[in-house]
This record gives structure tokens, C-alpha cells and sequence, in this order.
């Protein structure tokens, strides 16, 4: 079986964003794969450990830099990569015919993505993935296990956890609590740096773009930042509760 | 035509659909604004929502009965087709947003997803939406000529009647695949209380509380005083003392009350990215380095099994005396 996981790479959770010239500035900062995506290549080796025979294959599409957050999934065990190059943005609907093309010419049988990226809030593309694919997708997905051909696990619908069964060919998107990623050691870091991570163009794929994006704004919401002593909790209290009781109405 | 795609639970419209209606009409899109009612036993929620618009096509099927995407999101791209919609509106909760894209590939449709608004400008919808955890509003503009818009819960109020006569019915046949995912088992949130989206006020607590008793002691216990509904932070979820629905952040509920008291969170960014559209922030922790600090409005350093007892004793206190004295 070949199991695919989509690595997106992101600003840290750490940093601060900045706006310049209509666009996050990613000069000098930290860069790190999802942390979404963490869970999905962990998901994948788990899978393997407990003793499905699979070959993990990394994928990520974006400009050179993103092949640190590849070697990061290949450091924790993933056996190969696939990059392929742009440096457009491209939207998810659109990314999901790079990603499906590959499922279809790897023979994936289970393909993870992240839930919900960490850079544009988007949840589309693993939905959008199984699709084109014409698979069913998992999303939310809490604990996962695959019993011969088939995933069954809970996933955290809108209103409950549904506990669910569905056979093979499958996406799969995570969610934090799927399970705890493993650090890289330093053995397989140095094995990581010999695995291949083969490099395609985006023009092979024959993408046409459906969202343009015009550029970001900064929200500079100015906080009160009126921080006060607690250590008299009945006096915090009460000035807490004239403060709400002046400027909101929430008390009467 | 623009196409509504109603979400509905318990036989009723959700609030959220009619704000889609509102979206629709003001989009400035030319057509009837057509809604679609997917389900069984539906024929409620299509009299309900019938005078807010101009057509309601129904399906009303034994297996639309269970909601699962990829069967409908097979149902509302057929109907788009044939009903030539160039416009599809569909609610961004989390399940409306796994729809959204489905319909979008269907329809070799652009996907404008979780947008707090949306214009025709010469044809071409733009619009604009959150990104980055939540930081930065970006805006983007659909290339294709049929787009499908996930419109972020809350941010339209919603429509009011047409005031013309209800929208005429229509049943629809529909050729559906089966649906692949099984549902072999659902464990339901019920919590009773005021929901996270509609409260004016939202108490919400962290691993500061301490433990289950805590939570509901301090949180719950400060919520009933000020009729609030009550959040969580990721933490408290993963251990247990509240249900997943309770959750607010990137990967939970995303709210913007008039007022959020967050106590005993440290404010990671992905929590922040759940309520910082809040009109104002109150924090409470006894760390004057929690980054909570640096996006409240006001703030206490203190601690919660102090400055809490202390705030519901004086609220309950203020209730019973006369008013104003
Ligand atoms: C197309 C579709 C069809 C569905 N069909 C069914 C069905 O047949 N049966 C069924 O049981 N369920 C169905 N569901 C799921 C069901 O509609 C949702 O559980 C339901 O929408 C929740 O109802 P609500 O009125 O509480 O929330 P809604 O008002 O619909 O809101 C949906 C989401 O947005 C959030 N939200 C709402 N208002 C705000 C606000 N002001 N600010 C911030 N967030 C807000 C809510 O917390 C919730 O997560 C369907 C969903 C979709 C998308
Ligand atoms: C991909 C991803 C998605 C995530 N999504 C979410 C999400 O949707 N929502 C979310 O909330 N988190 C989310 N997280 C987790 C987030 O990063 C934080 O770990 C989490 O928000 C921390 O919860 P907390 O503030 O309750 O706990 P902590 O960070 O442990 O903070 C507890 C706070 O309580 C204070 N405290 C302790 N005792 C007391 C006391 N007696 N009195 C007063 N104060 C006290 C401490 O000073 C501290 O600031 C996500 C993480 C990842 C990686």
C-alpha cells in the first residue's frame, strides 16, 4: 500500500505576523511544516508500526524553501518525496488536481491532509482531494485505526463524535489529539538527508488557478490593555464587574 | 440563479441559512435567489424557509436522511447544473465547509471559503476573509464564471421575508451515489445552555481552572450569573472536563461576543484565532506574562479560585439588593 501525506510549510506558531507591501513577510522568520501535517505523516507511520505494509510518500507544492518541511517529514520517517515546484499561490481547489495526479500515478490507496492549514485557515483541500478522486474523505479525524482494507475511528462531527467505518481508497485530515508527533532522532536525520525527493514543475500538472489573491491586510485592533492586581480578589472583582457594568450593559 | 443551500437540524432552518438568504440578495448577483432543502422529511423546513425566497427545490429522500458530503455534495451540483446557478452559497461551518469544496470540483467552480463578505464587481466576485490564524484579512476574487461561496457563520443578520408571495416548491430527482462512509455510532453533545455563536457574553476556561469540578465551579458557575454560554480552551478539551463543542479556536468554534472573559488560558494563537474578533476581552491568570494580556481590554493578575468566587459572590449579591442603590 502507498500512503500519501500532503506537508505544508507555515510560519511558527511563535512568531508574529507582519504585512508588507500587501503580502505575511516570511524574511528571516521561522519556518516549520504544519503543525497539522505533523499529525498526518505520525498517523502514517503508526499505521506501518502496528504492521501495515506501506510506503509513505511526502508531498508538498510550493517554492524551493518548502523542502526543509519535506526532509522534516523524511526525518521522521517518511520514505521519499515528491516536490513540486512553483512559487504562485495557488489555491486549493486548484491544488487538488496536483495532489489527486499524483495519488493516481503513485497508486495511493490513503491519502492524509491537514485539517485546517495554519497560513490560509482554508479546511478545502483534503475534501476537495477525495473529490477529484472520487473517494470519501475522513475529516476531523480523532483516532484512526485500519483493520485489513478498512479505517475505522471517531471523528469530530458538529454536533457529536461519530464513530465510523469505510473501506480503501480513503483522505484522511487530522486534527490535533489525532496523536502526539514524534521528535526526528538523529539517526534518522542523517538517513533523511540520502532519502530522494524527486522535484516535478507545476506546468506538468496543467493547473488553472480559480482563486487570485490580492493581497492581505494587517488587523491592528487596539486593546485597552488595562491589566490589574488580582491579589485583593474582591476588590479586582468589583472593579472588573463596574468596568463591565459602564461599558457593555452585560450586567445590569 | 443563486443557489442556497439551507442547513437545517431538528426540522428547523439553522439560523445560519438565513443569513445565506441576506448574502444572496446582496451580493448583487441578477437571478432568483432559489433555495435548496436536501433531507427527509423536510417538507417543514422548505414551508420555512419558502417566504424568504423565490423558488425551494426539495429533495426530500430516505437516503439524504444521514448528512454526508460527498452525497451531497453529488445533489447540489447536479441541481446547480440544471437550475444553471452561477452563484452557490453554502454555510462554512465545518461540515458546510467539507460540502463547499466537494460541490466546488464538481462544478469546476472557484471556491471562495469562509468569507466575512462578498460583492459582484464586473462580474467577477471578490471577497474578503480571514487568514493566518485568524491575523490578517486577505482579499481574493474567483476566476471562473460559476463560484461557490462558504460564507462564514454570524456575519450576515439574517433576511427578513420577501414579503411576496412564498417561494414556489419544486421536488427534484436527483440520480445519487451511496453514500461510503459508515456511521456506526454517534455520541451527541448536548449542553443545554445558550449556544457559543449567539451568546452576547462567553465565559471561557483553561487548564487554569484546575480540574472538572474547577470548570464547572468557576466557569459554569460564573456563566449562570451572567447568562453566558461557556467556552473552552484545547487543553481543557483534551482532558476531558468539557465536550469538543465547547471549544474555541482555529481547530473549534470561532466567536465574537460582545464581551469574552477568558480565565486561566494562556492565550496561544490558536486560541486567539477563535475569539479575537470579540468586542472586548477580559483575561484573568495569575501570570502577568500570559500573552492573553497582550490582547485583553482588561485584565486581572490574579488567581482563578480567588478573583472568581469573589466576582460570582458580588454579581449574585448586586442581583438581590434593589437596582441602583
Ligand atoms: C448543507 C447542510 C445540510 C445539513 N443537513 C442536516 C440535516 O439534515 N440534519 C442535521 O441534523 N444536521 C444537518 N446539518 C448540520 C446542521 O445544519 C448543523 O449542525 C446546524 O447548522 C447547526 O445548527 P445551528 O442553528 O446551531 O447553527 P448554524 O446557525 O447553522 O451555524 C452553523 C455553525 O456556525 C456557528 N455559528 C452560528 N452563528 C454564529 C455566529 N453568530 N458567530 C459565530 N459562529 C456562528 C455555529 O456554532 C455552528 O458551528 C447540515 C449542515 C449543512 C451544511
Ligand atoms: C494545530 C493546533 C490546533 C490547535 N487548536 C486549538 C484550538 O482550537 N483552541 C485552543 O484553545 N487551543 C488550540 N491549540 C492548543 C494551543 O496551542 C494551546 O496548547 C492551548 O490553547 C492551551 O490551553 P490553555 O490556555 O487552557 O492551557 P495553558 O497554555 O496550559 O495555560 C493555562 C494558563 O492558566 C494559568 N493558570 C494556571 N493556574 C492558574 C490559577 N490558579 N489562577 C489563574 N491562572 C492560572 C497559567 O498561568 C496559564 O497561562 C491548538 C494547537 C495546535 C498545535
Amino acid at each position: 500500500m502507498r500512503i500519501l501525506t500532503v506537508i505544508r510549510q507555515v510560519l511558527d506558531a511563535e512568531e508574529s505576523v507582519y504585512v508588507d507591501n500587501r503580502a505575511v513577510d516570511l524574511k528571516g522568520r521561522k519556518l516549520v511544516m504544519d503543525t497539522m501535517d505533523e499529525y498526518g505523516v505520525e498517523e502514517a507511520l503508526r499505521i506501518r508500526e502496528r504492521g501495515a505494509e506501506a510506503e509513505i510518500v511526502a508531498v508538498g507544492i510550493g517554492p524551493a524553501r518548502i523542502e526543509e518541511a519535506l526532509r522534516s517529514a523524511l526525518s521522521m520517517g517518511a520514505d521519499r518525496a515528491i516536490h513540486v515546484e512553483t512559487g504562485e499561490e495557488v489555491d486549493p481547489i486548484a491544488l487538488s488536481g496536483v495532489v489527486a495526479a499524483i495519488a493516481n500515478k503513485e497508486a495511493a490507496q490513503m491519502i492524509f491532509c491537514g485539517g485546517q492549514q495554519a497560513d490560509w485557515d482554508s479546511q478545502a483541500l483534503g475534501a476537495a482531494v477525495a473529490e477529484r478522486l472520487d473517494w470519501p474523505a475522513l475529516t476531523w479525524t480523532r483516532k484512526l485505526e485500519l483493520k485489513g482494507n478498512t479505517l475505522a475511528g471517531q471523528r469530530d462531527a458538529e454536533d457529536g463524535v461519530e464513530s465510523f467505518e469505510v473501506d480503501l481508497p480513503a483522505v484522511v485530515t487530522t486534527q490535533q489529539d489525532l496523536n502526539e508527533p514524534r521528535y526526528p532522532t538523529l539517526p534518522n536525520i542523517m538517513k533523511a538527508k540520502k532519502k530522494e525527493i524527486r522535484r516535478e514543475t507545476l506546468e506538468s500538472f496543467g493547473v488553472a488557478l480559480k482563486v487570485r489573491n490580492h493581497g492581505v491586510e494587517a488587523q491592528n485592533r487596539e486593546r485597552l490593555r488595562q491589566v490589574i492586581d488580582g491579589r485583593d480578589a474582591a476588590a479586582a472583582a468589583a472593579q472588573l464587574i463596574a468596568m463591565l457594568r459602564e461599558k457593555t450593559g452585560v450586567i445590569a | 440563479m443563486i443557489l442556497v443551500v439551507v442547513a437545517h437540524a431538528g426540522g428547523r432552518v439553522s439560523r445560519s441559512a438565513l443569513g445565506l438568504v441576506a448574502a444572496a440578495r446582496q451580493i448583487g448577483r441578477r437571478g432568483p435567489v432559489a433555495a435548496l432543502v436536501l433531507g427527509h422529511g423536510v417538507a417543514g423546513v422548505a414551508a420555512e424557509i419558502a417566504p424568504y425566497v423565490d423558488q425551494v427545490l426539495v429533495a426530500d429522500r430516505e437516503d439524504l436522511a444521514q448528512y454526508d458530503p460527498q452525497v451531497w455534495a453529488a445533489a447540489v451540483a447536479q441541481i446547480a447544473r440544471e437550475g444553471e446557478a452561477d452563484t452557490i452559497l453554502v454555510t462554512a461551518s465545518r461540515s458546510g465547509r467539507e460540502l463547499s469544496a466537494r460541490v466546488a470540483v464538481k462544478l469546476d467552480a472557484a471556491l471562495l471559503e469562509d468569507v466575512v463578505s462578498v460583492a459582484d464587481q464586473q462580474g467577477a466576485l471578490v471577497a474578503e476573509r480571514y487568514s493566518c490564524l485568524a491575523r490578517v484579512t486577505e482579499r481574493i476574487e474567483a476566476l471562473s464564471p460559476v463560484v461557490v461561496v462558504a460564507i462564514k457563520p454570524g456575519v450576515f443578520a439574517a433576511a427578513e421575508p420577501t414579503g411576496a408571495e412564498p417561494g414556489e416548491q419544486y421536488d427534484v430527482d436527483l440520480a445519487l451515489p451511496p453514500a461510503r462512509v459508515r456511521v456506526i455510532g454517534k455520541v451527541r453533545y448536548a449542553t443545554g445552555r445558550i449556544a457559543l455563536a449567539d451568546a452576547d457574553v462567553v465565559v471561557s476556561g483553561g487548564r487554569g481552572v484546575g480540574d472538572a469540578a474547577g470548570f464547572e465551579r468557576l466557569i459554569v458557575g460564573l456563566a449562570d450569573q451572567l447568562g453566558a454560554a461557556v467556552g473552552a480552551s484545547r487543553a481543557v478539551v483534551d482532558a476531558g472536563w468539557r465536550p469538543y463543542s465547547d471549544q474555541v479556536g482555529q481547530t473549534g468554534k470561532t466567536v465574537q461576543p460582545k464581551v469574552y472573559i477568558a480565565v486561566g488560558i494562556s492565550g496561544a494563537v490558536q486560541h486567539l484565532s477563535g475569539m479575537n474578533k470579540s468586542r472586548l476581552i477580559v483575561a484573568i491568570n495569575k501570570d502577568s506574562e500570559a500573552p492573553i494580556f497582550r490582547v485583553c481590554d482588561f485584565g486581572i493578575v490574579g488567581n482563578v479560585e480567588s478573583v472568581v468566587p469573589a466576582m460570582i459572590e458580588q454579581i449574585a449579591a448586586a442581583r438581590l439588593s434593589p437596582a441602583g442603590s
